[in-house]
């Protein structure tokens, strides 16, 4: 018993020891909404954790600690607070969900930095938030799906009915219709992030109604290897799936957050942090396509044209003229869709097959 | 040669207080284990994992706003199981609860002063109760399998929740994303130590609620109906106690404990609703139910204890840097021990040599049927 007790000292004595030596280095500390295996969404997010780490120096420098699969409900801010108490210099909350207890929390530690992806909340000054503009790489594998498909009809398996998803539905529609103008797409809501019994259930309903593409904005790689099962071929999401699809997969949207972690756990380090809104795509290195493979050459040309237009800046795939699913107009010829009116999405363009859910 | 459980005669009441220590005990001893296997210090882990958590008030705080939601199900529950209604659908009791309770300041958004708490949480309670009430009168009527009901109203009862911060009650001011507005002030369950932590009164009803239940079923008449009912039907039915009556107030019970456990989620730890609000507590409080023993006061305990394991995990994850998949091994296996030992006071291990006389061997007897009835 004494032994216990005494190796119990010795182990706080430790714990405080350690506390005290991690002043010298930078701690950035993440949370998951998913397993860090998903090889999707939280696993990106891992990956940026990881490369900034060691772009910065290595842990030596930078201390990185994890939580994953927190959910979306109490338990965040109780996740988050752990961090900010727990020595963290900076926060990065990786879900919609955690945008409230992002911010009670940041009220609480005006002395660490919070980083929300995909919210819209800053209220306190150490809340910034982030996200990519995943539409672009959506547009590309529009452009690519048309080609490929012989039916012209391809299957989307979608996560939630809000912006970002809508935006991706459409801005997949819009690159599909500007190679095929009858291009159609069947869409199935999953209401999932993360769930691969849900997600192959929905991909094999699509191929069953006749699809021959299949497109996901759910985070498993289990539509991937139905659609290799059932050989047709599908698009990647959040990270190259490649290796779960070797025959199938025509590309990848994956999302890079390696420069962005980098660049605000630097600032942090340099005492240059600053509040702001982030909404970066191709052209910033933030959305990155895997390469173009399982297609002919003149359709990877296509694409890789298309892919390089959008990261010049020199075309938005959301330009008019557009017309909303109810065939009143939404964009006129050449006007370009505003930042705002994107972000908070809630309506199809021509040419999706689903109404959407309200 | 095979292994057989025989029933033991007489249990020892010493080991039946000490069981759930052992149990807890043993999953000490496995954990420090797998610990090792991982190639950490077990001491470290185990310290981060059941003492660290302990250690600070704000964490403490934390400890209680995880609790009382699975206590409050739990002692519901313990009401259920004594009297054999399997109700599995607490997670959806909970779920509408929280819609229901939420109501009144959604609809109601000027009508803002003391009574708007205590009219949620009423609400609460009674949403969470005519949700148990279904799969308790289709039991009751036409003896439909309360599992299957009460399981399959989980998923009703979070699409209709879904539907609703999606639709009608979207807040407008949330971009097109899915949540509801947030509460106004008189809306939310108050702190209990504003200075600490965010603990709020849940923990409080979660502990009336378990010596309230502890009293019922140790006390009164209607207890004992429940236990009589739950072990043997047909001697309370000689006894005059009604079987469907008690199907539908131990569902009640139940529902409304659990649905006031919603509301107070909502309100309290959340503060507004949103597509997702529960972690599972519907179901987490089953093994509540059984650490505690189907007695409230020991689902109190048992309540901070499956609590102690999610925080602790969390530290374990930070600290010492395990999985989070290890948080639920320590769950599995402390659900387990707790039923491995319950069994090992129950019945005796014997080895049986294949003998041509089978006849000791036959199968249980309605004795032992009951005993596995209870748990």
């Amino acid at each position: 018993m004494k032994k216990t007790l005494f190796a119990l000292a010795a182990t706080t004595a430790m714990l405080v020891a350690g506390a005290a030596s991690a002043q010298d280095k930078a701690k950035a500390c993440f949370i998951y909404v998913g397993p860090i295996g998903d090889f999707g969404w939280s696993y990106q997010h891992h990956q940026g954790a990881l490369e900034m780490q060691e772009a910065l120096g290595g842990p030596d420098k930078v201390e990185i600690a994890y939580l994953e699969s927190v959910p979306e409900g109490a338990d965040a801010e109780r996740a988050i607070e752990r961090f900010a108490r727990s020595g963290c210099g900076i926060v990065f909350t990786t879900s919609f969900g955690y945008m409230d207890a992002t911010n009670k929390v940041a009220a609480k530690f005006p002395d660490v930095k919070f980083e929300h992806a995909t919210g819209f909340k800053r209220e306190h000054p150490n809340v910034a938030t982030y996200n990519s503009k995943f539409h672009e790489g959506r547009y590309v594998q529009g452009v690519i799906a048309a080609k490929m498909s012989e039916k012209g009809v391809a299957g989307y398996i979608a996560s939630f009915p809000i912006p970002e998803v809508v935006m991706g539905i459409n801005a997949f529609v819009l690159g599909a219709q500007s190679v095929n103008p009858d291009f159609k797409v069947k869409v199935v809501w999953a209401n999932t992030w993360f769930d691969p019994g849900k997600e192959a259930d929905a991909a094999k309903v699509l191929i069953d109604q006749g699809v021959d593409i299949i497109t996901q904005h759910t985070d498993s790689t289990a539509p991937m290897q139905v659609a290799s099962e059932r050989g047709i071929k599908a698009f990647g999401q959040a990270s190259d799936m490649i290796k779960f699809g070797p025959e199938t997969q025509l590309t990848s949207i994956i999302d890079d957050w390696g420069p962005y972690y980098i660049e605000r756990v630097k600032a942090v380090m340099d005492g240059t942090w600053e509040q702001h809104d982030i909404w970066h795509g191709m052209k910033e290195g933030h959305v990155v396509m895997a390469p173009y493979t399982n297609m002919p050459d003149d359709v990877k040309a296509a694409a890789a044209e298309t892919e390089a237009k959008i990261k010049s800046g020199e075309f938005n795939p959301f330009t008019g003229p557009i017309m909303k699913q109810d065939g009143s107009e939404w964009l006129k010829d050449g006007e370009v869709a505003a930042d705002g009116v994107l972000l908070g999405l809630n309506f199809y363009v021509a040419g999706v097959d689903d109404q959407l859910p309200q | 040669m095979r292994l057989e459980l025989v029933k033991r005669p007489q249990q020892s009441v010493l080991f039946s207080a000490l069981s759930p220590f052992i149990a807890f005990a043993l999953m000490v001893v496995a954990g420090g284990l797998i610990f090792l296997a991982l190639g950490k210090d077990p001491v470290d882990g185990l310290y981060a994992y059941f003492i660290g958590p302990l250690t600070e008030v704000w964490s403490l705080h934390e400890l209680a706003i995880k609790a009382a939601p699975l206590i409050l199900i739990a002692v519901g529950l313990s009401v259920c199981f004594l009297s054999s209604n399997w109700n599995i659908g607490a997670e959806g009791q909970f779920t509408i609860g929280a819609i229901v309770g939420s109501a009144i300041p959604l609809y109601f958004p000027d009508l803002q002063n003391a009574a708007v708490l205590p009219m949620m949480l009423v609400c609460g309670a009674i949403g969470g109760a005519a949700w148990a009430a279904i799969p308790a009168i289709l039991k009751a009527r036409f003896n439909t399998n309360e599992i299957l009901t009460s399981l399959m109203l989980v998923y009703v009862a979070q699409l209709i929740l879904d539907w609703l911060v999606r639709g009608p009650w979207r807040d407008p001011a949330a971009m097109s994303f899915p949540q509801a507005p947030a509460f106004h002030s008189w809306a939310i369950v108050p702190e209990l130590m504003p200075m600490s932590g965010r603990a709020n009164w849940g923990i409080v009803f979660a502990v009336i609620a378990a010596i309230a239940v502890w009293f019922m079923l140790a006390r009164t008449l209607k207890g004992f109906e429940v236990k009589v009912i739950g072990q043997s039907p047909r001697a309370g039915r000689f006894g005059g106690f009604s079987t469907a009556r008690t199907i539908v107030f131990a569902f009640l019970v139940s529902g409304a404990l659990a649905g006031l456990a919603g509301i107070v989620e909502v309100s309290g730890a959340i503060g507004r609703l949103q597509p997702q609000i529960s972690p599972g507590y519907g179901f987490a409080a089953i093994i509540v139910a059984f650490l505690g023993r189907l007695n409230p006061l020991g689902i109190v305990a048992a309540g901070f204890v499956l609590a102690l394991s999610y925080l602790g995990g969390e530290a374990a994850q930070i600290e010492i840097g395990v999985t989070d998949k290890t948080v639920r091994a320590f769950q599995g296996m402390l659900l387990f021990f707790v039923l491995a030992c319950d069994t090992l006071i129950h019945y005796r291990v014997r080895l049986v040599r294949p003998a041509p006389a089978a006849a000791p061997a036959a199968g249980p007897t309605p004795a032992t049927e009951a005993a596995h009835g209870h748990g």
